[in-house]
Formats: C-alpha cells, sequence, structure tokens
C-alpha cells in the first residue's frame, strides 16, 4: 500500500535539494542569504502549490464523482480572481488578509456554482462535466478580463489567471501557501469521508455521513487552496488533473492511502517544471506555468482520448 | 421492529407511495414484493433514509429515522440499493472495510478486522479481496457491495433488488445468509423480483401496488393464485413444493 510512497518521496527529496542549487545568481559569497531569503521560499512555495493543487484536484473528482474535473479547469481560479478583483476596485487599500478572505469566498461560490450546473447533467455522460467547467472558467475569466480592462486593473488579473511563476517569491512573500498546505492536512483527516462520499450520496448516508456536509466540506479545501495560490503565485494548469488520475490509477481511491502520494507527487510536479523553467533558457526564465501548461494539455487530451475504461 | 406511519412521497406531482401505515416484525426476513413502479423501492429508501424526509414517519427499532442523528442509525440499519453504474475504485477489501465506518470512524481494531474478514469469507470474496471494483463483473461486484452492508452488522440490513446481477448459486447463497443472520436475531428487509425466493425463505410478505399496500402476511397467506393475478394483472398459478408455495409465474396459464 506505501510502496509507491518511498519512491516519490526521494524524487521529491532530490527535486527539492536540486531546486536549492540552481537559478541566476551563484551560490557562494552570500550563499547562507540566497538561500534563506529566496531558494528556499521558492522551492517551499513550489512544493506547498504543487501538493496542494494536486489534493484539491482529487477531492473534486471525488466529491463530484468524476475524473476530469480540477480547480485550474471548472472557474474556481476565475472566481478567486473576481473576488480579488472586486475588493481592489471597491477597497483598494483593505488588509492583505482581507483580500483573502475575499478570494477564498468568492472561490467557494465559484465551486458550489459549478456543483450546482453539473448536478443537472446526465451522471453517465463524464465528459459534459468538465466541458461544462471549462465554459464555466470561460466566462468568468472573460468577464474577470473585461472588467480589469475598463478599470486598468489588467495587469494585477493577468497575474492572477496567467501561467503562474515562482520567480518573483522571496521570504515573507509565499507564506500564504502555508494556508493551502493548512487544507491538504484537512483533507488528509477527511480522507475517508472523501472517499466514501466517492461511492455516491446514498452508500454515505447509509454509512451515517451526511452527504452535504462532506460535499462543502470539500468544496472548501478546493476554494481555499485554489484561493491561496491564485493570489500568491498564479494559477497552475492540469497539476489536480494529471497527477490524482496517475496516482489512482495505481493506488485506486482508497484516499487514506493514496492522498500522501498525491500531495508528494503534485509537489514534485511542480517542483520540476519549476527547475525546467530555470535551466532551459538559462540565465533566464519560463514559468513553470507555461511549462505545466504544455505537459498538462497533452496530458489532458491523453487521459480523455483514453477514455472510460475505469469505469467512471 | 420497523413502524412507518402515514408516508408518502410525491415527486414533480406524481403520487409515488400514497399514505402509507405499516409495521415490519423483528427477528425476520421481510420481502416486498409488486409490479414495476409499485413502490417497492421508494419504501426501501425511505425507511433507510437515503430519499428526502417526506411526510410521515419511520420507526427504526423505536428510532424516527427523520431525527435521528445519521452516524446512530447506521449502527441500527445497513441499506444498500441499486447501482448507478459509477464504480469507485476501490479494492474489495477497502469497499469492505468502509462497512466498518459506522463502528471504527476509520480507526478499525480487532472487532472490525474480523468483520470485515467475516464478510469476505461469507461472500466468496477472498480471491477478490486485492481487485480494483471497476475491474469486477456486475455479480462480483454486487457482492463487494453486499458483503460492506454485511460488514456493518446492524439490527436491521435493507436490500434494494440484491439479487441483481447474481448468479443463481450466489443468489441462493445470499438468501442463506440472510436467514443465518434471521436466526441469530437479525432482521432483513428486502425488495425481490423473484416471487420464489420470496416464497421460499420470506417469513412475511409486503406485497405493493401503484405506491400502495395491497397485502401482508405470511408468504402462503400472500402469495395465493388469486392474490397475485390481480398484483401483477396477469394470471398467476400457485402450488406447494415442500410445504412452501411455488409460483408458477413462467408458466401461461392453459
Amino acid at each position: 500500500m506505501t510502496r509507491p510512497l518511498v519512491p516519490t518521496l526521494a524524487a521529491l527529496t532530490a527535486l527539492a535539494l536540486a531546486s536549492l542549487f540552481v537559478g541566476a545568481a551563484s551560490l557562494d559569497g552570500q550563499a547562507g542569504l540566497l538561500l534563506w531569503v529566496s531558494r528556499i521560499p521558492r522551492t517551499a512555495a513550489a512544493i506547498l502549490t504543487g501538493a496542494a493543487l494536486a489534493v484539491a484536484g482529487v477531492v473534486m473528482q471525488q466529491i463530484l464523482r468524476n475524473r476530469f474535473v480540477e480547480p485550474a479547469t471548472t472557474g474556481t481560479p476565475e472566481a478567486a480572481a473576481a473576488g480579488l478583483l472586486a475588493i481592489t476596485l471597491v477597497a483598494p487599500a483593505a488588509p492583505i488578509w482581507l483580500k483573502m478572505i475575499v478570494a477564498a469566498v468568492s472561490a467557494l461560490l465559484g465551486t458550489v456554482l459549478f456543483a450546482a450546473l453539473i448536478r443537472r447533467l446526465p451522471p453517465r455522460e463524464i465528459y459534459l462535466v468538465p466541458l461544462s467547467g471549462l465554459i464555466l472558467s470561460g466566462v468568468l475569466g472573460a468577464g474577470v478580463t473585461f472588467v480589469g480592462w475598463e478599470t486598468d486593473l489588467l495587469p494585477y488579473v493577468s497575474v492572477w489567471l496567467m501561467s503562474g511563476e515562482f520567480s518573483g517569491v522571496i521570504a515573507g512573500r509565499y507564506e500564504l501557501l502555508w494556508i493551502a498546505g493548512a487544507a491538504v492536512a484537512l483533507a488528509w483527516a477527511a480522507a475517508d469521508r472523501f472517499a466514501i462520499l466517492g461511492l455516491g450520496p446514498e452508500a454515505a448516508t447509509a454509512l451515517g455521513l451526511n452527504p452535504r456536509a462532506v460535499l462543502r466540506l470539500g468544496l472548501a479545501v478546493v476554494a481555499i487552496v485554489t484561493a491561496m495560490v491564485v493570489v500568491t503565485v498564479g494559477m497552475f494548469p492540469f497539476v489536480g488533473l494529471i497527477v490524482p488520475n496517475l496516482v489512482t490509477r495505481v493506488m485506486g481511491d482508497n484516499l487514506r492511502a493514496a492522498l500522501p502520494v498525491v500531495a508528494l507527487a503534485g509537489a514534485g510536479l511542480v517542483l520540476a517544471c519549476d527547475l525546467a523553467g530555470r535551466i532551459v533558457i538559462h540565465p533566464y526564465e519560463i514559468p513553470a506555468g507555461t511549462i505545466l501548461g504544455v505537459i498538462g494539455a497533452l496530458a489532458f487530451l491523453w487521459l480523455l482520448w483514453r477514455g472510460d475504461r475505469d469505469g467512471r | 421492529m420497523i413502524e412507518v406511519t402515514d408516508l408518502s412521497f410525491t415527486v414533480g406531482g406524481a403520487q409515488i407511495l400514497a399514505p402509507t401505515t405499516l409495521t415490519l416484525p423483528a427477528g425476520q426476513i421481510t420481502a416486498l414484493i409488486g409490479p414495476n413502479g409499485a413502490g417497492k423501492s421508494t419504501l426501501s429508501r425511505l425507511i433507510a433514509r437515503v430519499e428526502t424526509p417526506p411526510p410521515g414517519t419511520v420507526r427504526v427499532n423505536g428510532r424516527d429515522v427523520a431525527t435521528t442523528p445519521g452516524g446512530l442509525l447506521a449502527r441500527e440499519l445497513a441499506f444498500l440499493g441499486q447501482h448507478t453504474g459509477l464504480a469507485s475504485r476501490l479494492r474489495v477489501r477497502d469497499l469492505v472495510a468502509f462497512g466498518r465506518w459506522p463502528h471504527c470512524h476509520g480507526r478499525p481494531g480487532p472487532a472490525d478486522h474480523a468483520a470485515i474478514a467475516r464478510a469476505l469469507a461469507e461472500f466468496e470474496l477472498e480471491p477478490l479481496a486485492q481487485r480494483f471494483l471497476d475491474t469486477l463483473s456486475g455479480g462480483q461486484a454486487q457482492r463487494a457491495h453486499l458483503a460492506m452492508a454485511a460488514a456493518q452488522e446492524t439490527p436491521w440490513l435493507i436490500l434494494d433488488e440484491p439479487l441483481n446481477n447474481l448468479d443463481l448459486a450466489h443468489a441462493r447463497g445470499l438468501m442463506v445468509h440472510l436467514a443465518r443472520l434471521r436466526d441469530a436475531g437479525g432482521s432483513v428487509l428486502i425488495v425481490l423480483h423473484d416471487l420464489n425466493f420470496a416464497a421460499a425463505w420470506a417469513d412475511h410478505v409486503v406485497a405493493m401496488k401503484a405506491g400502495a399496500v395491497v397485502a401482508t402476511g405470511r408468504p402462503e397467506a400472500v402469495l395465493t393464485g388469486p392474490l397475485l393475478s390481480a398484483l401483477y394483472d396477469t394470471e398467476i398459478e400457485v402450488t406447494v413444493h415442500g410445504g412452501r408455495p411455488l409460483v408458477l409465474h413462467h408458466l401461461a396459464p392453459a
């Protein structure tokens, strides 16, 4: 059961060590300062982002019972951005914690809207669900972009919605991601509940759970993770889609066992993309989100083409 | 004992269940029979509180299912519904282990492991224990779900058409299992389409038609030619085999 855990952890450790030693600046002279202010925060940010997005993806897939959904393709980041835009327009001087809360609440509303939308879809039409998500995210994104354009806030908006990256991460500017990390811990504590809800609301009721309460908890995890990531480093597509699909193919939907591997693999994927982005055109950088977009789109197509072979 | 009082159910103006008052005896196997659309599934789902609470009350062993906390009820009754076709990618053992959730909340002790092992053995699932559900045949998956409900080890077990997908050996095996539960003091409510399973194994039969209960009683009292013919709007002959009714529903009358 824990077999995939050890190699995943080993790979992530190797990537993290590499991440500490790769970058535009060399590590002689003020190595301690560079590590402490830049490399360690950047590495931590990539790990937290990847782990949180992958876990948010697997949670969403379980509670909505569809393998092809994740926050990034269902409008959650656009909803978070809409909230951020609104609070920036209404109260530009609002403290960061307030903006954070508004973004999280707005992300939650967007996710609830998506959950309500897909409830009307026939359950066997599994591809309608991700398609609806893409449409919803397109509509929300267009709205946010339009308002951003009209109000001259487009540069901010694009930071949130365009491919995320870690080059701006230094100590003191990424710590909100630990809240996303806390949401992951919460998801792990509730892993069995999410897996039972994955059996369907009836089965969950029969086992004494309140399916609506579990659904709310899951949506809250998804919203908090997405909002914190969008606000801090921008959105990374496909992490929540590819990683859970690959891990659960091997380990199944027993989330208690699979969730740590999902988290570690998600962290590894984002960190690897960030590292690759730092290396390919050294000393310049390609955003990790851009690299993920390319890899992820191909992997997403492969998953769709591979289809419903796992019975979902 | 399950007491149903003035229970009714309406969907979009269509009455699925007319106001129903009914008592299901404890310590017996009760079979719920009737034609398609009679409201059998709805009644069983309402008793198992997986359908939103409608007008009327259901008491299971004295507890009102609308107000009793779900966790408490899950130690009072287990329910297995008909499958939607969406399969989780769980290993059979993990699925059966979820049957112990109401007792251990994810921290199984020796008693839970023993119950899981019993359920796996009872439904001949040991060779499949490490298989993923979505790689099983319909009947194998049905047995895995039955084992989950059995592992819950509740005083009441409610099954909605559990014989679906089961071959005849496993169908009979399930009835043997239910009879053993009954002999150990358990109570079972089972929605059945095959009247002869009801005739051979049930202690009590509830016949439903068009959302209403039309007859209740011992199998030999309910499973009679005239009553079944009226119930299904089809002439049905009933004979006796081994002291129990044998329904010849597959034969057209001469």
